[in-house]
């Protein structure tokens, strides 16, 4: 059964545009070619971090929404800690108030 | 000699508007972690969460609220500590 994922990661932003660009693509492939479903995308480009992470203090910011198989989750969890250029990620499962949220949002954005 | 009374806690006597769980109001059902906005209302100055009873928010929302506040601090959207002048 597919479960409703939102993943949002955190680029360094000491990297150039076209590197950031390509760890993008790279996630959105690694998703696609793993049985994932992209819903929608969100990029919030350079933002101010509350707090420095490794000592930077702005960073790319996107987001992911895609459904998927729930063990799937574990291998994106791996690709996320061994890829440097992402420092900080969260995924999570969408309950049905969240898919609806989003809809909506999505809906009068 | 005449017992004067002493109350255990000061008489709140302006508290008298009934608290609502806004979220019950306003028929919100799920707490958004990215939208640190709306987030912080429920944050006092020093970015800590703020308890139920001076909120008035239900018990469920609560707990919601406070797993989003704590998601958006994971990904640095609101600060685990601050001097934020809200």
């Amino acid at each position: 059964m597919l479960n409703h994922y939102e993943t949002v990661f955190i680029i360094t932003p000491v990297l150039s545009e076209s590197q950031v660009k390509e760890t993008v693509k790279k996630f959105r492939d690694f998703v696609t070619s793993n049985g994932g479903e992209i819903v929608h995308e969100d990029d919030w480009g350079l933002r101010k971090l509350a707090y420095p992470i490794q000592k930077k203090t702005t960073g790319f910011y996107h987001l992911i929404e895609f459904k998927s198989e729930g063990e799937f989750i574990k291998k994106l969890d791996i690709q996320y800690r061994r890829d440097e250029r992402i420092i900080r990620f969260l995924t999570f499962r969408m309950d049905k108030h969240a898919v609806e949220y989003a809809e909506k949002r999505r809906s009068n954005k | 000699m005449a017992e004067e009374i002493r109350y255990l806690n000061p008489t709140k006597a302006d508290v008298k508007r009934k608290k609502y769980c806004r979220f019950k109001k306003a028929g919100i059902k799920y707490v958004d972690y990215k939208d640190a906005e709306f987030l912080k209302k429920f944050l006092n100055e020093q970015g800590k969460i703020l308890p139920r009873r001076l909120t008035g928010t239900s018990l469920k929302f609560q707990r919601k609220v406070g797993q989003a506040v704590k998601r958006a601090r994971h990904l640095a959207l609101l600060p685990f500590v601050t001097d934020m002048l809200k």
